[in-house]
């Protein structure tokens, strides 16, 4: 059902771990579907370049390759290019993912950009395109569990 | 280990060699149709009648109250349809549980649509329906009640001859799905008061494809295959008799074995629990400890996806199943894990684990050997470990 990369992702995720001090932490989804991703970026202050880049992901197979592959994406890009890591992007670099994964992928992009929005509101500056995430993972919920 | 290490009894069974032999004569030589005048056809006619007999005889039932079908979902279908139709004049309520398999409950919300009205009864924390609140949903046009035998995904036995009784005295039919239970715990249908039961064969080493719905006599169930006079004019089709003598051999052997089969299962499982339980920290058995299928074993690991436990348990070749949203194929977890309270994140992070006679304990010493290794490495990827941990250094 899944590609060999997509499997070589899971069986060897790339940048799990936690980054003490990050530029910038986001954390998306939602437990009752079933996946969260959080990712935390370390960003030079001068270059605006992701040194580091890792992630924690609660998730099925594809939850955890497209959190591995966002990483080694945005790894080593400035702010503004990591923005253009998209969900396709995610998953062509996968060479795909079942149709009914594709969500997963979109979890991944939503990801940086929460990470980013948090730096960017840590900082005080603005990113091109970037909007403001939904305010918490249980967004999108029709009733949020205590 | 290399070999395979099959744990997914509840999903399929392997076929019984004997069956299997059983079976053989009737694909290239003795491969009439059964209807047919000849002599020839009268050899597979024997055999049919024979595996009709050895399940009536497990059930206390007669043999001419076992109607063959294509296996569980048909039988579900046929009785919970096939009873709304023939009573439809006396009633439109039907009562059923919140935790039963798809086929009853897609059957169920079918017959909703067609303007008939059901209860789906809760259950507690351990799957278990109340007899209490049975007696509420009995309504005057109630015309069917329908609660399964033994839950596929926690194993948990339901209280079927209580429930059987209070049909009766209330004049209600009473169907269970026997699908995980027959074969595997004694069913007796006068003592238990069931008037329809369904079951599968490839539930308890027969085939699959083939399956039987128990109709006790005098009760009027509406067709649900049209076409010839088959199976005394209840259920069309040409008879399955490889499959349906493949069925009776199996079915006869887990009567003959079921006791010293049980014990064999339930001291496997047993260890495996045990082990799981104590070994693993965070972890939650699902279902009861003693109402219970002597194969079955259903944990919750908190902070992991089951999917992600499925695939890498699959890589040590270990078969299992889960009831996560991602092998559901839907957004939510197993309707089962939710109704007995469950909350998502836990009901995602599901493993159901159902044994055979088959498994050693080497392979069962394996599994937990295995799944602790992968339990811990996915909790070192999860971001909802992470916060717990975090939580438990606050509190200290």
């Amino acid at each position: 059902m899944y590609s060999e990369k997509v499997m070589d992702h899971f069986n060897n995720p790339r940048n799990v771990g936690e980054i003490e001090n990050a530029s910038g932490v986001g954390t998306v989804g939602n437990a009752k579907c079933g996946d969260i991703m959080r990712m935390y970026l370390d960003i030079d202050p001068e270059t605006k370049v992701i040194r580091d880049c890792k992630f924690k992901t609660f998730g099925c197979g594809a939850a955890v390759a497209t959190s591995s592959m966002a990483t080694e994406l945005v790894k080593g890009k400035t702010v503004e290019e990591a923005m253009k890591v998209t969900n396709k992007a995610v998953m062509e670099a996968l060479d795909g993912l079942p149709p009914v994964k594709v969500h997963c992928s979109l979890l991944a992009e939503e990801a940086i950009h929460a990470a980013l929005w948090d730096y960017a509101t840590k900082n005080h500056i603005q990113i091109e395109g970037l909007k403001e995430p939904k305010k918490d993972i249980h967004d999108g919920e029709e009733e949020t569990e205590e | 280990m290399n070999q395979l290490i099959y744990m997914d009894n509840a999903a399929t069974t392997r076929m019984s060699e004997k069956a299997f032999e059983k079976m053989k004569p009737y694909f290239l030589e003795n491969y009439g149709n059964p209807s047919s005048v000849y002599q020839f056809a009268s050899r597979g006619k024997a055999a049919v009648d024979e595996a009709r007999e050895t399940i009536a005889g497990l059930l206390g039932a007669s043999a001419n109250e076992i109607y063959f079908t294509a296996g569980g979902s048909e039988s579900d279908n046929w009785a919970i349809k096939g009873v709304a139709d023939s009573l439809k004049a006396k009633g439109k309520h039907i009562i059923t549980s919140s935790i039963e398999h798809h086929a009853v409950l897609h059957t169920c919300e079918f017959l909703e649509k067609q303007g008939y009205e059901v209860t789906y009864l809760p259950v507690d924390e351990n799957g278990k329906v109340s007899a209490e609140e049975l007696l509420k949903a009995i309504r005057p046009d109630t015309i069917l009640i329908s609660i399964m035998f033994a839950n596929n995904e926690i194993g948990t036995i339901q209280d079927i001859e209580v429930f059987g009784r209070i049909a009766k005295e209330h004049g209600i039919l009473f169907h269970t799905d026997a699908v995980q239970a027959f074969g595997h715990v004694p069913i007796h249908v006068d003592e238990m008061h069931i008037d329809l039961l369904s079951a599968s064969g490839h539930k308890f080493n027969g085939p699959k494809g083939v399956g039987f719905l128990y109709v006790r006599k005098g009760v009027r169930l509406t067709n649900l295959i049209h076409g010839g006079s088959q199976e005394r004019a209840k259920r069309a089709g040409t008879t399955n008799v490889t499959g349906i003598v493949g069925m009776g051999e199996a079915a006869g052997e887990a009567g003959a074995l079921m006791t010293e089969r049980a014990e064999k299962i339930r001291t496997l499982r047993d260890h495996l629990m045990e082990r799981v339980l104590a070994e693993i920290p965070y972890v939650k058995l699902n279902g009861s400890k003693t109402d219970r299928l002597p194969n079955n074993a259903n944990f919750s690991f908190r902070f992991i996806e089951g999917e992600s436990l499925l695939i890498l348990l699959d890589q040590n070749g270990i078969c299992a199943s889960s009831g996560s949203a991602c092998t559901s194929g839907s957004l939510d977890p197993s309707h089962v894990l939710l109704a007995i309270g469950l909350p998502h994140e836990i009901a995602h992070g599901s493993l159901r684990l159902t044994l055979s006679e088959e498994n050693t304990m080497e392979e069962v010493d394996f599994v937990v050997d295995t799944l602790k290794k992968i339990v811990e490495r996915l909790r070192n990827m999860s971001p909802l470990d992470e916060d717990f941990v975090k939580e438990q250094k606050k509190e200290k």
